[in-house]
Order: C-alpha cells, then sequence, then structure tokens
C-alpha cells in the first residue's frame, strides 16, 4: 500500500467519469485531489505538488487541457502528466504523444483517448510512478 | 448568373445559324432566382457529331431534329436514354406525325417546336425549359441541403446519447467488480448519478419528441380555446418539487383567465421549457415571477428569475438546437439543449417571438408572444 499513497491530481470537467476513477484509484490506495475546471486545477497546482497529473484536454474552453498541462510542467517538468481525451477521431484534431517534438508541444507523458479504460489508466500511471 | 447550354442538331445549315443568332443576346429573368440565364449555342449537322458532343460535355438544353441524315433523331435519344443525363430535349421538325411524337415522348423529349418557328417561339420555349431546368437544380440543392441538416442532426443526437451511456456503463462496471472498495455510501452516490443520467437521457427523448411533432406539421393537434393563466399555473405545480428542494419561490401574476385558441400540449411545452430553466439557472433561495398579460390579439408570458443570467454574446445562440452553454455554474445542470429551441419553433407558429434580456449573476427574463387567435 505504501507504493500507493501518492497523490493523483484529476482535472476533468465531465463529473463522473471524475467520480469514477477516483474512487477506483482510491480503492487502490492512491490519494485522489479533483478539479473540474481550469481555473480550479490551477488554483490546485498553485498550492500543491501532485505526484501525478490526469487532466481532460477539452474542458469549457477548447484547449484548457493544454494550459494545465504546461503549468504543471513549468512548475515542475518532472510532475508526469496522462491527458484524456475525447477528440481524436471526434472533431478530426489528432496528435499522439509520440515524438520527442510533438511530446514538446503537447507536455504530455500519455495521450489516451476517452472512454478510458481504468485497467489502461492504472498501468500508466504506475509506469510513469515507477520511472 | 447562369449559362446554360444548347446543343442544336440539325441537318439545315440555315436552322443551325438562326438559332445560334436568336439566342445570342437572349436572356431569362427565372423568379425565385438570382440573376439571369443565359444561353450559348454549339451546333452538330448529325446525330452521329451530336453524340460525340453530348458524350464530351452533356448540354442542358439539346434542340433535336427529327428527321436527320444517317441516324434520325428518335434513334439518338435511344441512344443517350441509358445515360440518365440532365439534358432537356426539345424536338424541331416539320412534320412531327403523332407516332413519331409518342415515340419521342416516350424516350424523353420534353418539348416540341414545329418547324418553321419564329424567334420569338423558341424564346418562348427556350424559356420554358430554363425555367423548369434552373428550379429543378434549386429543388435538387434544397433535397442535399436538408440531407446535411438531418445527418448532422442525428450525428449531434447520438454523440448526445452515447454520452449519458458511457456514464451509466462507467458506474455498472464499477459496482459488478466492486472495484470502488467497500463503502456502501460511494454505490449509493453511484446509483443516484446512474438515475440521473437516465432522468437526463429521457428528457433528452421527450425533447426530441416534442421537436420532431412540431416539425412534422403535427397531425395530433387539437386548436382549442385554453385559458393561458391556467396553464401557466398547472407548469408552476409541476416544477414546485425542484423549486422547493432549493428554496425557491414561485409566482404567478396573472390577472383574470386569458384565453387564446391553441393547442394546450404546446403551451404547456413552451411554459414547461422556461419555468423549468428559471428553476435550474437559478441560485438557492432565489425566484420566478411568471406574468401572463393578454392585449392587441396578443398574449404575452414573461418568466422572470434571480439566476446566474446570461453573457450578451451567448444570448444569439441559445435558441439553437442543442446549444448548452457550458461554465462552472451549469456544469451539474442536466438538460438537451432543445428547451429554448422548441420553444422558439412554437412561438413561431403561434405568429410571435421569443426575446431575452438577462444580467449576469443577477437573472434573466424570457419573454413570449403569441397571437391570441388560431396559427394556420
Ligand atoms: N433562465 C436561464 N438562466 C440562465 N441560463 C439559461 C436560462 N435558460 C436557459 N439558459 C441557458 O441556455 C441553454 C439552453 O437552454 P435550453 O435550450 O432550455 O437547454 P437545456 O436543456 O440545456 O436547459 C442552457 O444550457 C443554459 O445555459
Amino acid at each position: 500500500m505504501t507504493e500507493h499513497a501518492k497523490t493523483i491530481l484529476m482535472v476533468d470537467d465531465d463529473e463522473d467519469f471524475l467520480f469514477q476513477q477516483k474512487v477506483q484509484l482510491e480503492a487502490i490506495g492512491f490519494r485522489v485531489v479533483t478539479a473540474s475546471s481550469k481555473a480550479e486545477a490551477l488554483r490546485v497546482i498553485a498550492g500543491s505538488r501532485p505526484d501525478l497529473v490526469i487532466v481532460d484536454l477539452m474542458m469549457e474552453e477548447m484547449d484548457a487541457g493544454f494550459t494545465v498541462c504546461h503549468t504543471i510542467k513549468a512548475k515542475d517538468e518532472s510532475i508526469p502528466v496522462i491527458m484524456c481525451t475525447g477528440v481524436v477521431g471526434e472533431t478530426g484534431l489528432e496528435f499522439d504523444a509520440v515524438t520527442d517534438e510533438e511530446q514538446a508541444w503537447v507536455k504530455a507523458d500519455v495521450l489516451l483517448s476517452k472512454p478510458v479504460r481504468f485497467e489502461q489508466l492504472k498501468r500508466e500511471i504506475d509506469r510513469l510512478l515507477a520511472s | 448568373m447562369d449559362t446554360l447550354r444548347v446543343l442544336v442538331c440539325d441537318d439545315e445549315t440555315g436552322m443551325r445559324i438562326g438559332v445560334e443568332r436568336a439566342l445570342r443576346h437572349f436572356s431569362v429573368r427565372v423568379p425565385d432566382v438570382n440573376g439571369e440565364v443565359h444561353f450559348t449555342v454549339e451546333q452538330a449537322e448529325s446525330a452521329e457529331r451530336a453524340l460525340e458532343l453530348i458524350d464530351a460535355s452533356p448540354p442542358e438544353i439539346l434542340l433535336l431534329d427529327l428527321k436527320l441524315p444517317g441516324m434520325s433523331g428518335i434513334d439518338l435519344l435511344e441512344r443517350i436514354g441509358p445515360r440518365h443525363l440532365e439534358t432537356l430535349v426539345i424536338m424541331i421538325s416539320a412534320y412531327a406525325s403523332i407516332d413519331a411524337a409518342v415515340r419521342a415522348t416516350k424516350q424523353g423529349a420534353y418539348d416540341f417546336l414545329a418547324k418553321p418557328f419564329t424567334p420569338t417561339e423558341l424564346k418562348d420555349t427556350l424559356k420554358e425549359a430554363a425555367e423548369h431546368l434552373i428550379l429543378a437544380r434549386q429543388a435538387k440543392k434544397l433535397a442535399l441541403e436538408k440531407r446535411r441538416v438531418r445527418f448532422e442532426f442525428i450525428s449531434v443526437v447520438a454523440h448526445e446519447l452515447k454520452a449519458p451511456i458511457n456514464a451509466i456503463d462507467g458506474y455498472l462496471k464499477i459496482m459488478a467488480t466492486h472495484a470502488a472498495g467497500d463503502d456502501p455510501a460511494v454505490y449509493a452516490r453511484m446509483t443516484e448519478r446512474c438515475m440521473t443520467r437516465i432522468a437526463g437521457m429521457r428528457k433528452m427523448i421527450e425533447d426530441l419528441l416534442d421537436l420532431t411533432r412540431i416539425e412534422s406539421g403535427q397531425k395530433s393537434r387539437e386548436l382549442v380555446e385554453v385559458d393561458v393563466c391556467e396553464v401557466a399555473r398547472t407548469a408552476l405545480d409541476t416544477a414546485l418539487p425542484s423549486a422547493q428542494v432549493r428554496g425557491i419561490t414561485l409566482e404567478l401574476h396573472a390577472a383574470a383567465p386569458i384565453p387564446m385558441t391553441a393547442d394546450r400540449g404546446e403551451l404547456e411545452i413552451i411554459f414547461n421549457n422556461l419555468i423549468s430553466n428559471a428553476v435550474k439557472y437559478n441560485r438557492d433561495n432565489g425566484r420566478v415571477d411568471v406574468k401572463v398579460e393578454a392585449g392587441a390579439g396578443r398574449v404575452r408570458i414573461v418568466v422572470k428569475d434571480t439566476g446566474i443570467g446570461i453573457r450578451q454574446e451567448d444570448v444569439a445562440k441559445l435558441f439553437n438546437d442543442f446549444v448548452r452553454l457550458k461554465n462552472e455554474e451549469t456544469r451539474n445542470v442536466l438538460g438537451s439543449g432543445l428547451g429554448l429551441s422548441i420553444v422558439k419553433k412554437l412561438a413561431v407558429m403561434y405568429g410571435g417571438e421569443v426575446s431575452v434580456t438577462s444580467e449576469l449573476g443577477a437573472g434573466s427574463t424570457f419573454t413570449v408572444t403569441l397571437n391570441c387567435e388560431a396559427p394556420v
């Protein structure tokens, strides 16, 4: 359990998605702080240092996720960021956190497209926190 | 401006040149279409030559002589028939026997012009053909546009229904695998969210049904004399439970009964949507004031709330299908984004309109005016 006692900040404007991931992450021993808007997320980041951040790309503004991501990386480059998005394949906006160049722009360590399976999310969290 | 291509197929050179001359500076004004329609003329001295030109690029209008050396006009029609061209064929002939005329018509000829004809007769015939062509094109464009709008609508509906299904699916999976630990309160909360999302989906489906009923020409309308105040009272009663939970006061300001000729169900939809919005987007312990007034053959419905208000730049969008304003205050409010568009469509049906004034953080006032007498 001790290896899981890390704090995850989760940012998403989908209340149900937020709740679902939160209860499951808590059930396996993480501490989860949630924020449902860009402003709320920026407030949390200003006052604390989460061990990992999961952020939705599209919130009330088109690219609120990018801003949050950027702010976190500017604060501490070593905080891993997972970006979730329903964008790929839906609006035709496509990107993937694969190449270094793209990663520098997107700023996320991993990009997951919604609907995100919890197993997949957990695997990425474990991998990022282990390294 | 449109230009129609005319191909004249006749073995008499004089005829071909005559047509070319008559149409060179001729233009037609088609009602319902902007601008004038002009003509360009190409010539073919035989059906064989005409076929070549048609194969290269089909003209809009073909002026075709029945009797030609070699392949006849009818033969040509038979050859091009299976290609389903949009070409309008006008037969020109000195002695169109009934039999030939019938055969040509069977092969798709649109009109006949008996030789010899005057330039005016030619122009009249072509004017009529041009109108037919242009209007057919318009109709086709309109049908395509209608199809596009329909597809867009369906894809938004699909998306809007998928969102709650994904949420419910997510909860059920967690519940099925007990993936959220042992606290029963967490599971109770998940059940509650599922029910909320199902309620939202049901509202969406009801709104969609209202919308289609309104747009499909509503076979089941029943226009009778209705007391608008009474409908308002019923709608307020319906909204009362959800208002009470949040300490919101509802009040109706109306004098005597206000009669109007209407479908009661449609009036209920207007009130229900406006009042439920005024509650949903209100603050706790706020107010909703509903006023119904009549005058000069019109009924005015005013629904005023003390809620979150609407930004000026968003006001224009509100009445479109599926528009929901996304911000911190509206995030947890469920809705289809169809309510106000339905209200607007109904208002228009009753010869009226909807307007809104609003102050951010202070409240909004929606006003609907309707004609008292039966809508057409
Ligand atoms: N009384 C109101 N006060 C503030 N905002 C409102 C009000 N009524 C409607 N709105 C805004 O207009 C949007 C469209 O309203 P509507 O078409 O009724 O759909 P919905 O199902 O989302 O309520 C709402 O999502 C909300 O943002």
